[in-house]
């Protein structure tokens, strides 16, 4: 008896749960929302290569759009890789700005590239928890390249947490190469935050 | 040795270890290799770019990239017949004869306005097709990164390219100047971003090697070796610690 009660109570929590799961989709990420935080993206990115300011300026705008629509901790946490399973706190919270800023430089840099070209979304198709937005960029005198973005709203945002430019993935480019920086400082996390505040 | 697995022990040769991207057996010789290679690259190939990319106007060293590209078509509709894939053998077909007479011997580029853009292919691709598998990873001299199968496909692509076979060798001599200098155009044209990947990484060898691997599978079209695409579609929220 008290087992069945039990039990009745467990399903009917569970009933509950998963009406409140159920509710959710309503401002849960959908194919339409990542198509538009994309779209709004590429649009700031748009009117950044279109601006034609100084490098130092392109960079800090990438930034911003850096910030503002990639889930940063996240995409932080995952290049730091197992190293991340150590680091205290305050240290992650150090790696992740210095993280933003390395990453900034080093593709705001590249900014200049991109004169004159624009991205285009494609199409958005779900896969697994996310979605995938296919973007083709157009660059004058080169033929169009495949530039891939995946958002979720994991992060309690709708937010890019990976990002492809012709099948090559930022998010294990940059693993690799934080695992080398930590590798050449023996380990050390906060020697690898000096570095990466000076990098890019 | 490595030679001895490129040339036709492809599925016996290695296959990358659990946690690997690539298999890289010979990575002590790959890494003096890609020393090497940016050594000359720093005192020679940067520099000698720089000056043919400042030296020679655009649309002049584009004219001679395109011809050199054109050259390559004979050899990639052949790729396309072997692969079985109709549309990219009658796409670089008409490309060629397309661009060979409307485009004065592929200086120009009419076939791309027309609708038919370059399709890329060789016989590593080929051999990819044919079930082959990727091998270990290889970083040649002169070459830069490249794998098992794809070496045994530039060594075969040079045997059986249809132009090589019907031109005369001073012909073949004169298309290695056009190759050299199409290489030198894409060494100047993509500068900021080789010359970050080699100078600028922590180990140029793991991103130069990384960078490779991942932009080739894209371009055959396949994921991970053997693995599906939840392999390169990891979900950092499942296991952000993942490993």
């Amino acid at each position: 008896m008290l087992n069945n009660s039990i039990t009745r109570r467990n399903v009917l929590f569970g009933a509950s749960a998963l009406t409140f799961v159920s509710a959710l989709p309503a401002v849960a990420l959908t194919e339409a929302g990542a198509t538009k935080l994309i779209n709004s993206v590429i649009g700031q990115i748009n009117s950044v290569i279109a601006s034609g300011q100084s490098e130092a300026a392109m960079i800090k705008q990438f930034e911003n759009i850096f910030v503002r629509y990639s889930d940063v901790p996240t995409i932080a946490r995952y290049t730091l890789g197992v190293a991340a399973r150590s680091a205290s706190a305050s240290q992650l919270r150090s790696f992740t700005d210095a993280f933003t800023g390395y990453i900034s430089r080093k593709y705001g840099k590249r900014f200049r590239e991109f004169m004159g070209g624009r991205l285009e979304v494609q199409q958005t198709k779900a896969v697994k928890s996310f979605y995938e937005v296919k973007t083709l960029a157009y660059l004058p005198g080169s033929a169009p390249f495949d530039v891939t973005f995946l958002v979720s709203d994991k992060s309690g945002k709708d937010l890019f947490f990976n990002m492809f430019i012709e099948g090559v993935n930022l998010l294990l480019t940059e693993r690799e190469e934080i695992g080398a920086m930590l590798d050449r400082r023996g380990g050390s996390i906060d020697s690898l935050i000096a570095d990466l505040q000076r990098a890019g | 040795m490595f030679a001895v697995c490129a040339l036709g022990l492809l599925t016996a040769c290695a296959s990358p270890e659990p946690q690997e991207l690539v298999a890289d057996p010979y990575e002590p010789l790959n890494r003096k290799v890609h020393g090497l290679s940016k050594g000359l690259d720093t005192s020679l190939i940067r520099p000698a770019a720089v000056t043919y990319g400042t030296v020679v106007p655009n649309p002049v060293r584009m004219g001679i990239s395109n011809v050199a590209d054109n050259l390559t078509l004979p050899s990639e509709a052949l790729n396309g017949l072997l692969q079985g894939d109709g549309e990219l053998a009658l796409n670089s077909s008409f490309r060629f004869v397309i661009n060979s007479t409307f485009g004065l011997a592929g200086l120009l580029d009419p076939a791309s306005k027309m609708g038919l853009s370059n399709m890329d292919t060789d016989f590593g691709e080929t051999l990819h097709v044919w079930g082959f598998k990727e091998g270990a990873y290889l970083e040649v001299p002169l070459m830069g990164p490249s794998t098992e199968r794809d070496l045994t496909g530039k060594a075969i692509d040079a045997v059986i390219n249809p132009v090589t076979l019907v031109a005369p060798l001073t012909f073949t001599a004169a298309r290695r100047s056009l190759n050299v200098a199409d290489r030198l155009d894409t060494r100047y044209r993509y500068d900021e971003t080789i010359s970050s990947t080699l100078y600028e990484s922590a180990d140029s060898y793991a991103q130069a090697k990384l960078l490779y691997i991942q932009n080739r599978r894209f371009e055959l079209g396949q994921g991970a070796e053997g693995a599906d695409e939840s392999e390169i579609y990891f979900d950092p929220y499942e296991d952000p610690y993942a490993e």
